[in-house]
């Protein structure tokens, strides 16, 4: 949706609908060895949604695996209602949240990753004097990693709202579905969690601009 | 303007999402042509955007695929042999 220029051309490629509902017959049916060709295109999907939960590459690689093979074993109880990644998807949040919810208990943390935040602060920085920040920027190495940061930072249930939509680029029911809210709580969670992205990658955008003075003037507030 | 500043921010992510009704639609981009605060909201909240969906941004480890792969690998024999009954 927001990918834009050659370099962040998908790598994945989806197989058609078809194509997909034809191997999941086929590995039912026995030709189990097909799995692997089936889940290819969602690997980074499924290893992503769930580092971002997780924040932990080592325990998001088992996750992942341990997803992947959940799906080989539940194929049977795909219906097709859905569609393939959106179940694929589905799985992988709940494993993530599974993990959590072990380390939270571990942790004694007190998130209550049902309850809306209504007491956080989701108004966007204001940039005075804001010019189109030149694409070097954007294309910063550091700039990324301000911004996985910066993901890190979210609350959990605005996190996997954000990466759902804007990192995996699922559409709004899917998102929804996926998550098991709704189309609602979607918008108001993936709005907010932009928002609180904006305010913390703002100064950020800024400072890494070219020193010119008042090019990106003061925040306030 | 009509609109607030305040009000445009709620509405920015529906914005960026295509999904707001004409009229708003309308007045929104009305105000973001006479306002410079809430034009510098949405550029860098579309910039951010852009930088989330970019591949480049999220990799995955050094043999993740090989790994997954040759995990699932066992499980698939281990079902086939279980399911083929004790030769
Ligand atoms: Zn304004």
């Amino acid at each position: 949706m927001y990918r834009k220029e050659k370099g962040a051309l998908p790598t994945r490629m989806p197989a058609t609908v078809e194509r997909e509902k034809e191997l999941i017959a086929r590995i039912i049916a026995g030709e189990t060895n097909l799995f692997h060709e089936l889940i290819r295109p969602y690997e980074r999907m499924v290893y992503l949604s769930i580092l971002t939960m997780l924040r932990n590459d080592q325990e998001a690689e088992d996750a992942a695996q341990e997803v992947m093979i959940s799906a080989f074993r539940h194929l049977k109880g795909f219906r097709g209602e859905a569609k393939f990644s959106t179940w694929l998807v589905t799985i992988a949040v709940n494993e993530a949240r599974r993990r959590l919810r072990k380390a939270k208990t571990a942790q004694m943390e007190s998130l209550d990753e049902t309850k809306e935040d209504r007491e956080g602060d989701f108004t966007p920085a204001v940039l005075t004097d804001w010019r189109e920040i030149p694409s070097v920027v954007l294309e910063k190495k550091e700039m990324r990693q301000k911004l996985r940061d910066a993901v890190e930072q979210l609350p959990p249930i605005y996190r996997e709202v954000l990466v759902l939509r804007d990192l995996e680029e699922l559409n709004q029911q899917e998102t929804a579905s996926a998550l098991g809210i709704n189309v609602t709580l979607v918008k108001v969670r993936l709005h907010r969690a932009r928002m609180m992205l904006q305010k913390m990658l703002a100064p950020y955008l800024r400072a890494t601009a070219p020193a010119r003075k008042g090019f990106f003037g003061r925040m306030f507030q | 303007m009509t609109l607030e500043c305040k009000h445009v921010w709620e509405h920015i992510s529906e914005y960026l999402d295509r999904q707001l009704d004409p009229k708003l639609l309308m007045d929104i981009e009305r105000h973001l042509e006479n306002c410079e605060v809430c034009s510098a909201i949405l550029d860098s909240t579309r910039n951010i955007l852009v930088l989330t969906a970019d591949e480049r941004t999220y990799e995955l480890p050094l043999g993740y695929s090989e790994r997954l792969h040759a995990r699932l690998e066992k499980v698939i024999r281990e079902q086939e042999q279980s399911e083929n009954g004790p030769a």
